[in-house]
């Protein structure tokens, strides 16, 4: 009894779960990530080349409050080499109380926050909305594929359909991919937006693959780490269990030959 | 240890006399390992191990992660962000402490349904009982403090919905709200006092957690069979019984060690399964999430509280009678607390004179639908509050009241119970006669 029991127990966590995160009726497309499953990684190249796009695009309006610049350089990131971070830093200003003045920013300071208002800052976004649910709402397919705020991201940036409407002096553009189906923000990436160094396709459904790769290493830049703890504490605990197991085993086996 | 004949510690050098003649401290660690447990228990009596490594848990990765946080509402979130970027491990404290409340929950719902089942609530085990239903309440209390600290909108719109509830209590509501809160809403002050109690309630728990052993270490375990150790003699005692170490402490770890490598699956690789995208977003006053929902072990819960609105018959009934004092949000607030309540009263509405659920044919199908029931107002509280949502969580809310003030006390008039075995060595010889095979059960 109490074996199903601990079944359904499963089973109605992972639903209840799954359910609260349901909800959002756009159409999500499955983007393929190299950083997806238990032993996913980071792509270095992809995280620079995403950052490029960030810089050049989405920082016109977005910020990025909570992450320090310094942690570009960081191994498993975008991993730059410490002059460039240094040169990246200074591009951006930041007030100065004590000399009450703009001055460059240094590597130990974060990205600039949001320029408009209404942009939300985009730190976090990865993890702040979440495209799978599935199967049957369980939301198990986030075990190999993550909770899906990536492919939110890049399946907003391609879902444009090219509709405006104006409502209230405000313009809305119709996307596949936003709940609604209208978003007010003007379509940010065309394809062709921003130039590669290493030649690399830059085409809408690339560059948009590749910032939301950058906003989930933004989101999760211990992600790796994270899941090379994973592994080894399954492994370890694994090992333990049948090391456990056999002792039990051993320990009650006098006691279970009576009679 | 309830009266069970067994070894007592005796000090056998002079430095252990001296200090046994002072603090018998040795000799209660001595009683505590070496207690006669029942040789029959299965494998629903290891949660309390696993319970208690959860508050251990939750302690330890809590403190380092009070190290680093900041209860003020301007950083609150960004400490957190803090600690998930700059603090050595930092992420995997904060995934360990979010994802072991849930851990904590599963294993104190296994824990709670398998008394319910084996009739440990009943005498000689009533003060046990009455403990643990304390220990979940401020389990409630501190996991929900808990959500509200990393000031994500979850948490600020869950804490004002929360709070709310306690307004809705006639005439002292408003204070006890404004108490709660510290002010009018949800503020700074708020967070402040969340991050105290936060802080201070593991330690009532665990207070609380060494009555709870040391009531059942009077009265002993109950068993699968809800039949008492025999106790007129030690040897006869030593038939129904083995002592906790070694059997049942590497039985346990066992079984704690398979269930943290779900854990550390979990934690690994989909850290943020259980918790809502939301609180990703830094609270904002201004903005009011789409869907307020609470962590998935208030659910059942919540589906009460929500299912007794204006139109339910029973709600204008009391709202007639009591002249509008009883409105429909605070008779789901007396429902909510009822659920509980009535739980923490079986003891007192089980009417039945047999204790375990294994010897009762009729109880058995009632239970099962309890459990059912229990899963329905989970999927239900996660549910938008709109039919038929709002009618099945009526029924199920119905159901859960239904069980425990009408179900219990009448089986155990009514009900023909099953030949229990005269002893616990007889169960046990049973299961496993001749054979070493540990799966059954």
């Amino acid at each position: 009894m109490f074996k199903k029991l601990a079944i359904s127990t499963a089973a109605a966590i992972t639903l209840a779960t799954g359910a609260f995160a349901a909800g959002g009726e756009g159409h999500i497309e499955d983007f393929d990530f190299s950083f997806e499953g238990p032993f996913g990684a980071f792509d270095q190249n992809q995280l620079q080349r995403g950052l490029q796009v960030y810089t050049e695009v989405c920082s016109a309006c977005h910020g990025l409050k909570f992450v320090p610049i310094r942690t570009l350089a960081d191994e498993g990131g975008p991993h730059l080499p410490e002059d460039q971070v240094r040169a990246y830093a200074a591009q951006f200003d930041i007030y100065d109380a004590a000399l009450d003045e703009d001055v460059p920013r240094k590597p130990s300071d974060f990205f600039p926050e949001s320029a408009l208002e209404n942009a939300p800052d985009l730190s976090l976004m990865a993890k702040a909305r979440a495209g799978f649910h599935g199967p049957y709402g369980l939301g198990i397919n986030q075990f190999v594929k993550g909770i899906g705020g990536t492919e939110y991201i890049a399946s907003i940036l391609t879902g444009y359909t090219g509709e405006e409407k104006e409502q209230a002096g405000v313009t809305f553009y119709e996307n596949t991919a936003f709940p609604g189906g209208w978003i007010a923000m003007a379509p940010p990436l065309y394809g062709e937006d921003v130039e590669f160094a290493d030649g690399h396709d830059n085409d809408l459904h690339h560059i948009s693959a590749d910032v939301s790769a950058f906003l989930m290493w933004t989101a999760e830049p211990k992600m790796m780490a994270r899941k090379q703890a994973g592994v080894v504490g399954v492994l370890l605990l694994t090992l333990l269990s049948v090391l456990l197991y056999m002792t039990n085993k051993k320990l009650w086996a006098p006691h279970k030959k009576k009679h | 240890m309830g009266g069970i004949p067994h070894d007592h510690y005796e000090p056998k050098t002079k430095g252990e006399k001296w200090l046994h003649s002072r603090l018998p401290i040795v000799g209660l660690m001595y009683a505590t390992l070496t207690a006669p447990t029942p040789k029959n228990l299965n494998w629903m009596w290891i949660w309390g191990i696993v319970l208690t490594f959860c508050l251990v848990l939750q302690i330890v990765t809590g403190i380092v992660l009070a190290m680093h946080y900041t209860p003020h509402v301007d950083n609150a979130f960004a400490s957190v962000e803090h600690i998930m970027r700059d603090v050595n491990g930092g992420y995997m404290l904060r995934y360990m402490h979010a994802n072991g409340a849930s851990l904590f929950f599963v294993a104190v719902y296994a824990h709670i349904f398998r008394g319910l089942y084996y009739g440990s609530y009943k005498a000689p085990r009533e003060v046990t009982w009455i403990i643990g239903m304390l220990i979940y309440l401020l389990m409630m209390a501190t996991g929900f403090m808990g959500y509200v600290l990393p000031w994500g909108q979850m948490s600020f719109w869950g804490a004002t919905v929360i709070t709310g509830l306690f307004g809705a209590i006639p005439f002292i509501g408003e204070s006890i709200q404004t108490l709660l809160l510290g002010g009018p809403a949800v503020d700074n002050a708020t967070l402040n006092r969340f991050f105290s109690l936060h802080y201070l309630l593991p330690f009532v728990i665990a207070g609380l957690v060494i009555l709870h052993i040391w009531a059942f270490h009077t009265t002993g375990n109950n068993n699968p069979t809800g039949v008492e150790v025999r106790r007129g003699s030690k040897e006869e005692a030593e038939k129904d019984t083995l002592p906790f170490w070694p059997y049942f402490v590497i039985k346990d770890l066992f079984a704690l060690a398979v269930i943290l490598v779900v854990f550390f699956a979990v934690v690994g690789f989909m850290p943020n399964y259980l918790g809502h995208p939301d609180n990703y977003i830094e609270a904002n006053a201004l903005s009011t999430p789409a869907h307020i929902v609470p962590e998935w072990y208030f659910l059942p819960f919540y589906a009460i509280l929500r299912a007794f609105t204006s139109e339910v018959w029973v709600v204008q009934i009391a709202s007639f009678v009591t002249g509008g004092i009883i409105d429909a949000k605070f008779f789901g607030v007396l429902a909510m607390f009822g659920a509980i309540a009535v739980m923490a009263l079986v003891p007192w509405l089980d009417t039945s004179s047999v204790r375990s659920g294994r010897f009762r044919p009729m109880f058995k199908w009632w239970f099962a639908l309890l459990v059912i029931d229990f899963f329905a107002l989970m999927w239900l509280g996660a549910m938008p509050a709109e039919e038929p949502y709002a009618s099945f969580s009526l029924i199920a809310s119905a159901y859960w009241f239904a069980y425990f003030l009408v179900i219990l006390p009448l089986l155990g008039v009514i009900e023909k119970p099953d030949v229990q075995p005269a002893t616990i060595e007889e169960d046990f010889a049973a299961h496993y006669g001749g054979d070493a095979d540990k799966s059954a059960e």
